[in-house]
């Protein structure tokens, strides 16, 4: 079981690695994306200190969205997603490999970048620490919820728009905890409530939402 | 052994074919014929699994494959349409992390191996987006070569292969039948497989719910 989810994250980290203009572009629109607040919003170090969880996190959702759609669709454009549906293991576990390796090439980068672009709306130690961790604990679960999104939209004609309206409000409560742990911090409360919520969505996230993505995927095979 | 009872299959509003029935034994061959649009590919598919029979049943060893499930997969090779194989990968590549993910043990020696039967050894390390289509097809191909699953579903295999490379996989294919596998393709090509029974079902032969099954040579 082990071996076959190494063996798919493996496969896809080596994608990846020869398609790297796909991590790049989501890691540079991150980074740009915040960039414009201080520079639309004005330099007043007090209002980006409020502004950062959102910006932060608004951002981060919509990064990890850049690179949903090619989740699955690579794979079914070329049959390799055939291949993987007639593997003698339950599918569910070739989508948890999947969404692993979706993390680690679209979510790990967002969580490295994150404290040095607070460091531009004058974050305080604490909340950027805090800001790494919720991050840390909470793109696992976009990049689970998004897989579900993904798999229902595969074949669809612009799906890239559907798959954004399906995803992002279920997002809302990742979000909500996210740049909650670190407003929370920011205003003196502790984070860790928030956190703690945080981690139940993304165990819930990465672990119960390849099957359903699973069953999707099924269906897009027809 | 596969059987399979009064299939039928349709699409939207369309039924592409009814009554659909056959048996294949051990080292026996099911070569699939029909017009283009007469639902062969669509057959194919179901004997996999990957897609529902609108009515009728599919039996794997006298069972259902349904319920059989990853017992039967485990006991089935399917190449489709697609080559399934990665463009940015070399042909060694695909072929090692196919079996990884297949859950077969292939080293690279074997793969190496699989790939000269192919003639694709001078290309294993160019990755597969600098192929022909006809390389491509090779290098999906390949599979086969060490390929020890018993029932084989091939689609269209020959197409955009040169005679050599047709030779070669009509041989695996022999082979396979040999050891006592099964095979079911389709072509538009009348290819000789060097041994086995061949069966031969015509879909859509005389209208277009008619199905002919025939044995044609032994």
């Amino acid at each position: 079981m082990l071996i076959l989810i190494r063996a798919v994250i493996g496969r896809d980290l080596r994608l990846a690695m020869r398609r790297q203009a796909d991590i790049v572009a989501a890691m540079f629109f991150f980074i740009i994306v915040v960039s414009l607040f201080p520079l639309g919003v004005g330099p007043d170090p007090e209002q980006l200190r409020r502004l950062a969880p959102g910006v932060l996190w608004v951002a981060a959702l919509l990064a990890t969205m850049l690179s949903l759609p090619r989740l699955f669709a690579d794979d079914h454009r070329d049959g390799t997603l055939e291949q993987l549906a007639l593997a003698p293991q339950p599918l569910g576990l070739i989508v948890l490999g999947k969404v692993i390796a979706h993390w680690l090439v679209a979510g790990l980068p967002l969580v490295l970048l994150a404290p040095v672009l607070g460091i531009q709306f004058d974050l305080t130690s604490d909340a950027l620490l805090v800001l790494t961790l919720s991050l840390l604990i909470g793109t696992p679960a976009l990049s689970g919820i998004g897989a579900i999104g993904a798999a229902l939209t595969l074949g669809v004609r612009g799906g890239g728009v559907l798959l954004s309206l399906l995803v992002l409000p279920l997002y809302i409560p990742v979000l909500i905890f996210g740049a909650g742990a670190v407003d929370a911090t920011v205003t003196g409360l502790g984070p860790q409530a928030h956190l703690s919520l945080l981690g139940a969505l993304a165990l819930a996230g990465v672990f119960f939402a390849p099957w359903p993505t699973a069953a999707a995927l099924r269906v897009a095979l027809e | 052994m596969l059987e399979a009872v009064q299939l039928e299959c349709v699409r939207g509003e369309r039924t592409l074919f009814a009554g659909v029935s056959f048996r294949l034994g051990d080292g026996e061959m099911l070569y699939l014929q029909g017009k283009n649009g007469s639902g062969k590919t669509s057959l194919l598919r179901m004997l996999c699994g990957l897609a529902p029979a609108a009515s009728g049943e599919i039996r794997w060893r006298n069972e259902p494959i349904d319920q059989l499930g990853d017992e039967f997969r485990s006991e089935l090779c399917y190449l489709g349409h697609h080559n399934a194989i990665k463009d940015e990968l070399t042909p060694l590549e695909n072929l090692l992390s196919s079996a990884r993910l297949a859950q077969e043990s292939l080293d690279e020696d074997a793969a190496l191996e699989a790939l000269e039967r192919v003639g694709l050894l001078g290309r294993a390390d160019l990755a597969c987006r600098y192929l022909s289509q006809g390389q491509k097809r090779r290098a999906a191909l390949a599979r086969l070569v060490h390929e020890k699953r018993a029932l084989w579903v091939l689609d269209e295999p020959y197409v955009t292969l040169d005679k050599a490379a047709i030779a070669v996989v009509a041989g695996l294919v022999g082979a396979h039948l040999q050891r006592g596998g099964l095979a079911v393709l389709t072509t538009h090509q009348t290819v000789a497989v060097p041994a086995g029974a061949v069966r031969e079902l015509w879909l859509g032969a005389d209208d277009a719910t008619q199905a002919r099954f025939q044995l044609t040579r032994c």
